[in-house]
């Protein structure tokens, strides 16, 4: 009982006290999400390539005036597509891709299930 | 049943993925935004590149019933070699802006000297941020507009002689 | 000359391949218990040729031996002898020969270790394997043949590219064939299980030690593929979620998988039609990976050189293996029932098995989607980092307590009374991750999660590890000692990523950034003419105000002139407790330098804690031996 009271104490303390997000700068966290288009599979940060330099001035301009994170996607996808954004968005042709591995998941937890119930070994219990 | 039903799923799955495996292999793994072709230029202002009181943005171009937004440097050779065409097109019924991108002054002008200045008006773009209002990722590369400031055709690289015949047809 | 003799050496091992399916075709009909001795006799042969023939195009590379196309792309008489050697495998077509040999070597180490097991299931595996081997032999010679020659032979080659003149780099492609191509040897072995009704216990105990063996390469070859990301790629990080990297991955968690479920199999002699499921499906991930990255249909960072006529050979490959596969395997089923205690370690693998396919389908998903799309919509996405952080992150929450948990149940049925244990030791995590979280820095709930479940594993093993010395009994020392691997990586990656200090800045030379408790002196560049390229070094002060610490950093911009590359070196000090990491590039046509500064705090842990988790594995194939 004791150990109940201290785990929920525990939790509590933990989870009032959480950021949101964690450490990584917000200026990072964008330059790792785009693509370098003029370089073979490396994000801007990554990459040391002229086009890299420029879209990072832009990026922080626009920061500077104030957009937010998805506003420079946005803009940036509306000038160079989809594909300079490395997490793929939330649309209607990508939920396959988000909802597919859960789905999966949960499909492998039922078989497991279903295992499990119908084994013998299980009856006794 | 039930095994038949699971074996033709699987079966199918497998071809299937192996088709589009064979299909991917043909496509294009170079990406270009020749999917911008269809969409509108936004709003810009472009300062002249010898003079910083000129300026131009987006409504000097709806005056014009095409635009060619060409980006060049002094030190790109392959805007040497397109340069010709730009010339060429300079004489036809369409107006030509040239955005020098991360160059020095005095260098542009005298490569202007030497090669000839096709454009109407010369813009600047000293840090290259211009380029990415145009979805430019290297020069040089040219843009076509029509009068709604609709991109009508995307070239990445020098103009060659399939592209100035392109060009040639869609402005008439 | 030597283009005749590797050719003609590839001719000799496709004859001897031929002989051998034909009198293993032959054998399976005589009586009696023995393989004929001939067969054995064609096997050394043939591996004996194979390695000559390898040998024959090291020698090439040795003496710059430009009359091989082969060897005239790929080396430069300047490269010093180590990398001229790696410069073989460092190629398509010389790494495909590499594939050869694993191959034909697998073949012929299963044939002798095997004696004990069954005539038909050896022989059979014998002719998979062989197809196998004649399948990419055709490839080799029709389509990449390292031995092609040029005329009139040029007087130099077109060099390596210096990316890949590294050590690590060097030995990585080995180490990773070993576990990608290893893993056909028990795909035969699935094929011919199936064909000829050898299954159950003694079919695990045949391919256990190739699939551990396999296992432990492939985990190293991946440890060293990310440890020369980390030095050599300049960006600090160590994975990237790219085509290449996740081309490995593939089969990693097939054979993990598969790796679990033969204990079940061999204690319990249940789960066979899914063993066989993973053998085949492990070799199938193997050639798939390799299509995707050499076909030139992904784009990435490290990639061959691509040419879609390679695409073509080996989807028609894949497709073979895929379809016989398949009508193999629904000739053979058999529908299996099932036994399964909640509280049990069947139920647990079984488990590990269910997390490890979630992860597999995940990565595959995330390489195959930008494909099918372009392919049915012609919209081109990119499916990065984000992706694969935000979908398996979370479920390694779970994952970790399972892995803590799960083998201390017994097996069929288990009353083990460990609720208790599990309670204290949850405590006992969140008290130290609350520890760090106060002390150190704030971070997300989810990230509370991670570590409150990886210091849980790590307690967990390190109790084990008490009992282990007890009852003085080795038995448990692998799984222990993979798995601390395992608790301890997923920890020192999350207080990395935690509490790194990354900054990207422009610099000119004599200028100074302050970051935090950094101030970064950019003191001078120098220029040094080395052997094959020019290096500009930069040299870098950095103080620590925290600790009034200094170091030097010196990055490096390196110009090569065959070919011309421009490569950036990064600068790094490895240390216990953190690294410093300094990237240096030129922005074009400016005074300027791009500069990335990075503090990583515990980087060389991540290396040991990978390393640990192949440690185990290696340490379990040396304690069986010692048990029979």
């Amino acid at each position: 009982m004791k150990i109940k009271i201290f785990l929920f104490i525990a939790y509590v303390l933990t989870v009032t006290h959480v950021q949101t997000n964690d450490s990584q700068t917000k200026l990072l966290k964008v330059y790792k999400n785009l693509r370098c288009l003029v370089c073979q599979g490396q994000s801007i940060a990554d990459s040391n390539s002229d086009f890299a330099i420029t879209i990072k001035l832009v990026i922080q301009d626009q920061f500077n005036e104030g957009r937010t994170e998805d506003e420079v996607y946005n803009f940036l996808t509306s000038k160079y597509g989809e594909w300079i954004v490395y997490k793929p968005t939330f649309s209607k042709g990508n939920l396959l891709l988000w909802f597919l591995p859960y789905f999966v998941f949960i499909t492998g937890g039922l078989i497991i299930f279903f295992i499990i119930k119908k084994s013998k070994y299980n009856k006794d219990n | 049943m039930n095994i038949s039903i699971f074996k033709i799923i699987i079966f199918s799955f497998a071809i299937f993925f192996l088709f589009i495996f064979w299909q991917g292999l043909k496509k294009n793994n170079n990406y270009d935004t020749k999917r911008l072709i269809g969409s509108r230029i936004s709003n810009f202002q472009l300062i002249g590149m010898n003079n910083d009181d000129q300026y131009i943005s987006e409504d000097n171009l709806k005056k014009n019933q095409f635009t060619l937004i060409n980006f060049f440097a002094s030190w790109c050779s392959p805007c040497r070699t397109e340069h010709k065409y730009l010339l060429n097109l300079s004489n036809k019924k369409i107006k030509l802006i040239g955005i020098n991108f991360k160059d020095k002054k005095n260098n542009a002008n005298n490569f202007l000297k030497e090669l000839g200045n096709p454009y109407d008006f010369v813009g600047k773009d000293v840090d290259g941020k211009i380029s990415i209002l145009f979805g430019v990722y290297g020069i040089p590369e040219s843009i076509l507009v029509d009068s709604n400031l609709t991109v009508i055709k995307k070239i990445v690289g020098p103009i060659d002689q399939t592209q100035y015949d392109k060009i040639l047809k869609l402005i008439q | 000359m030597l283009s005749n003799i590797g050719i003609g050496l590839v001719f000799l091992v496709l004859i001897l391949s031929f002989s051998i399916i034909y009198k293993a075709i032959f054998n399976l009909e005589t009586s009696g218990q023995f393989i004929k001795k001939n067969i054995y006799t064609l096997s050394l042969f043939q591996t004996t040729f194979t390695i000559l023939c390898f040998f024959t195009l090291i020698i090439g590379f040795i003496n710059s031996d430009f009359s091989l196309i082969n060897v005239y792309e790929n080396s430069h008489t300047t490269k010093p002898i180590f990398y001229k050697i790696a410069g073989t495998w460092g190629n398509h077509e010389g790494s495909l020969l590499l594939w050869v040999n694993i191959l034909v070597i697998f073949s012929y180490l299963f044939l002798v270790f095997n004696h004990t097991h069954n005539k038909k299931f050896r022989l059979y595996t014998l002719i998979f394997q062989n197809i196998l081997i004649l399948g990419f032999l055709f490839f080799l010679l029709l389509n990449s043949n390292p031995f092609n020659a040029i005329y009139p032979i040029p007087l130099e080659g077109l060099g390596l590219n210096p990316i890949l003149q590294d050590p690590a780099l060097a030995i990585h492609p080995p180490l990773l064939y070993v576990g990608f191509v290893g893993c056909s040897i028990y795909f035969s072995a699935a094929l011919a299980s199936l064909l000829s009704g050898y299954g159950g216990k003694l079919f695990a105990q045949s391919i256990k030690t190739w699939v551990k063996i396999s296992w432990c390469f492939q985990t190293l070859g991946i440890i060293v593929g990310s440890i020369w990301a980390y030095y050599e790629l300049g960006w600090g990080g160590f994975w990237f979620w790219d085509p290449v990297e996740n081309a490995s991955l593939l089969p990693w968690f097939a054979i993990t998988a598969l790796m679990h479920s033969l204990i079940v199999l061999e204690k319990r002699n249940t789960l066979y039609f899914w063993v066989i499921i993973l053998c085949l499906l492990t070799f199938i991930l193997s050639v798939t990976g390799t299509f995707l990255v050499r076909s030139g249909i992904l784009n990435s960072v490290h990639t061959f050189a691509s040419d879609p006529s390679r695409g073509i050979y080996i989807l028609l490959f894949l497709s073979l293996m895929i379809f016989s596969s398949l009508v193999m395997f629904f000739k053979k089923y058999k529908k299996e029932t099932y036994n399964f205690n909640l509280k049990s370690r069947e139920t647990f693998i079984l488990a590990n098995n269910w997390f490890m396919a979630f992860f597999l389908i995940t990565v595959l998903i995330g390489m195959l989607y930008p494909i099918f799309l372009d392919v049915l919509t012609n919209v081109k996405i990119s499916v990065g980092p984000p992706f694969f952080n935000i979908v398996i992150i979370p479920l390694v929450v779970p994952f970790l307590f399972l892995m803590a948990v799960g083998p201390k149940f017994g097996w069929i049925k288990s009353q083990n009374k460990i609720l208790h244990k599990i309670l204290f030791l949850i405590l006992s995590a969140v008290v130290i991750n609350l520890f760090i979280f106060y002390f150190f820095g704030k971070y997300s709930f989810l990230s509370n999660l991670i570590f409150i479940t990886a210091i849980f594993l790590i307690l967990y093993l390190a109790l084990d590890i008490k009992e282990l010395i007890n009852k003085k009994s080795k038995l448990e020392l692998p799984r222990i000692i993979s798995h601390l691997g395992f608790g301890m990586l997923v920890f020192f990656i999350g207080i990395n990523y935690q509490f790194s200090l990354e900054e990207d800045f422009n610099l000119k030379v004599g200028g100074i950034k302050k970051i935090d408790n950094y101030e970064i002196n950019f003191k001078n560049i120098k220029i040094k003419e080395n052997k094959n390229y020019k290096a500009v070094i930069g040299k870098f002060k950095i103080i620590n105000n925290k600790n009034n610490s200094v170091q030097y950093l010196d990055p490096e911009i390196r110009i090569y002139s065959n070919p011309d590359t421009l490569t950036y070196e990064a600068a790094i000090k490895t240390r216990i407790t953190s690294d410093l990491y300094l990237t240096m590039s030129n922005v074009s046509r400016s005074e300027y330098y791009n500069i990335k500064f990075q503090n990583k705090p515990f980087m060389i842990w991540i290396w040991i804690s990978a390393f640990m988790i192949a440690l185990g594995g290696f340490v379990q194939l040396t304690l069986k031996k010692n048990e029979h």
